[in-house]
């Protein structure tokens, strides 16, 4: 087991918006979470990457690395739990005054103090991997939405998590886009990488999920296999769900 | 260097005589006393204005980065002093202000020269003023940057450094030529505490020959022309950064 995360909990000020969560992603697999706008996945993901600090919640890694959300968390603990896992964001966040290659060995050379001539031909490798070798030197505004979050997806593996999140990653981009971004994401299930995504296209989640999680109102109703939660769902209210996006 | 700045002097020398100021009379046609005025005002202005220009204002934006950090820190030990400062400066007059670090500071028994009490009253003013501005740009810079900077393992520092400050500093950019160029005409107030700057040139020039609206006409004309330069090298810029990001 890669992680486990047992009574995740997370509030703004009054509103409750994860209540209880657990939760397990095995190594190499993948988790898609689907659910309701506002029933809490984003925060979910982002509490797993420390964006948010949780108020309860203990995460426990398959190195023995753990963190205890009940007690004071340490800066170090922090900056190693965001180590663990690259965030690639419903509206990429590419850093606008950097190239599509500066972007992506930023990371590795700033945080990680790693040489430049060592970095940038495994950033090279990174923007080929996304399809981007010939878009290198071009600055964000001259990209496409689907190149952008493609970049998006290389910054976040530049930086070698062991989990890959991804929130919403192609729901900003145009339909005839969507596919460039999710073949780049399949790639990387073919590779084996663990990740968990937040997702609304249900055929893709199909394909690519080992593990699909229905959450609503800051609980996970249902959780399971794509063939269980997505086709023959245990629950009521995830079936409504799966309805309402089949047929809006 | 020595031997560069000989020659510049001998050959300015025969330009402009050294006693120059002395040889301007009520007597002079206008047009004379219009030429022989310009090299004084504009030596007040190479070695007086534009220094106390740069100076404070390089001084001025390191205490306004300084302070628009504390602002926007969420310890209050931080923010309050921060607020209290800039809202003392900008609720004061540059005047009064100028005053007190001059006359003030000399009655209680510490005197500072002219030049160096400029220096200190602007870089304050500036610093209150252009905390700001450069809070507010940082502002504007959207909430995900330091988020993408996050995920990616920066410190606050080096978020701020490499991710933050460089959108930032694009956006400041207009707001703080503005305050540059302000800064530039204020400093005529330090004729009042005894800089001999441009304006006070003028005034000297004018207690001798009385003709005070050709002076102060020229006067006049020389700060627009170091502002009008200003407003060139701020379009320079601004095109250059505009190059990559565009919103
Ligand atoms: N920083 C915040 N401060 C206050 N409330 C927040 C904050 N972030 C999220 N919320 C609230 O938490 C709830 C869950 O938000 P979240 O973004 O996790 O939902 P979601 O499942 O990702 O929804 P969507 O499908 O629309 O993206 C929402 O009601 C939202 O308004
Ligand atoms: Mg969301």
């Amino acid at each position: 087991m890669f992680l486990s995360v047992k009574g995740l909990a997370k509030a703004f000020g009054e509103l409750e918006v994860l209540k209880h969560i657990d939760l397990t992603i095995k190594k190499g697999n993948i988790v898609t979470i689907i659910g309701p706008s506002g029933s809490g996945k984003t925060t979910l993901l982002r509490c797993l990457n420390a964006l948010e600090i949780p108020n309860k919640g203990v995460f426990s890694f398959e190195d023995g690395f753990t963190v205890d959300f009940e007690q004071k968390v340490s800066k170090n603990k922090i900056a190693e739990l965001r180590r663990k896992s690259g965030m690639v964001f419903q509206a990429y966040h590419l850093f606008p005054h950097k190239t599509a290659l500066e972007n992506v060995t930023e990371g590795p050379i700033i945080v990680q103090k790693r040489t430049k001539q060592e970095v940038i031909p495994f950033a090279e490798s990174l923007l080929q991997k996304v399809g981007l070798e010939d878009k290198m030197d071009l600055y964000p505004h001259q990209l496409s939405g689907g190149q952008q979050q493609r970049v998006g997806i290389a910054r976040a593996l530049a930086i070698q998590p062991e989990l890959m999140l991804f929130d919403e990653p192609t729901s900003a981009l145009d339909p005839e886009l969507v596919g460039e971004v999710l073949k780049v994401i399949k790639d990387l299930a073919k590779e084996g990488w663990t990740m968990a995504i937040v997702t609304h296209e249900l055929k893709f989640a199909e394909q690519v999920s080992d593990i699909v999680l229905f959450m609503e109102n800051g609980y996970v109703v249902e959780q399971g296999p794509p063939e269980q939660v997505l086709k023959n769902p245990k629950e009521e209210r995830t079936r409504q769900f799966i309805q309402r996006i089949i047929n809006p | 260097m020595e031997h560069w700045r000989k020659s510049l002097r001998n050959g300015l020398g025969k330009m402009f005589p050294n006693n120059l100021l002395l040889t301007i009379t009520g007597d002079m046609g206008g047009w004379e006393l219009f030429k022989n005025s310009l090299w004084p005002m504009m030596l007040g202005g190479i070695k007086y204005t534009i220094p106390l220009t740069f100076i404070s204002f390089i001084i001025g934006l390191t205490i306004a980065l300084l302070v628009a950090l504390m602002r926007l820190s969420n310890q209050k030990i931080l923010t309050i002093p921060a607020r209290i400062y800039v809202s003392a400066i900008r609720g004061t007059p540059l005047l009064v202000q100028l005053y007190i670090v001059f006359f003030g500071l000399g009655d209680i028994g510490l005197t500072i020269d002219p030049f160096p009490s400029a220096v200190i009253a602007f870089s304050l003013n500036v610093g209150a003023y252009a905390s700001e501005i450069i809070r507010a740009s940082i502002l504007s810079v959207p909430k995900g940057q330091w988020e993408a900077a996050q995920t990616i393992g920066m410190s606050y520092s080096q978020a701020l450094r490499r991710i933050i400050l460089p959108q930032a500093t694009r956006v400041s950019i207009p707001p703080l030529s503005n305050t540059f160029i302000s800064l530039v005409k204020d400093t005529s107030l330090a004729s009042l505490i005894l800089v001999t700057e441009l304006f006070r040139k003028a005034q000297e020039i004018a207690a001798r020959t009385y003709d005070f609206m050709l002076l102060y006409v020229e006067a006049a004309l020389l700060y627009w022309t170091i502002c009008f330069l200003l407003s060139i090298v701020q379009d320079r810029i601004e095109n250059r950064l505009d190059r990559h990001v565009s919103r």
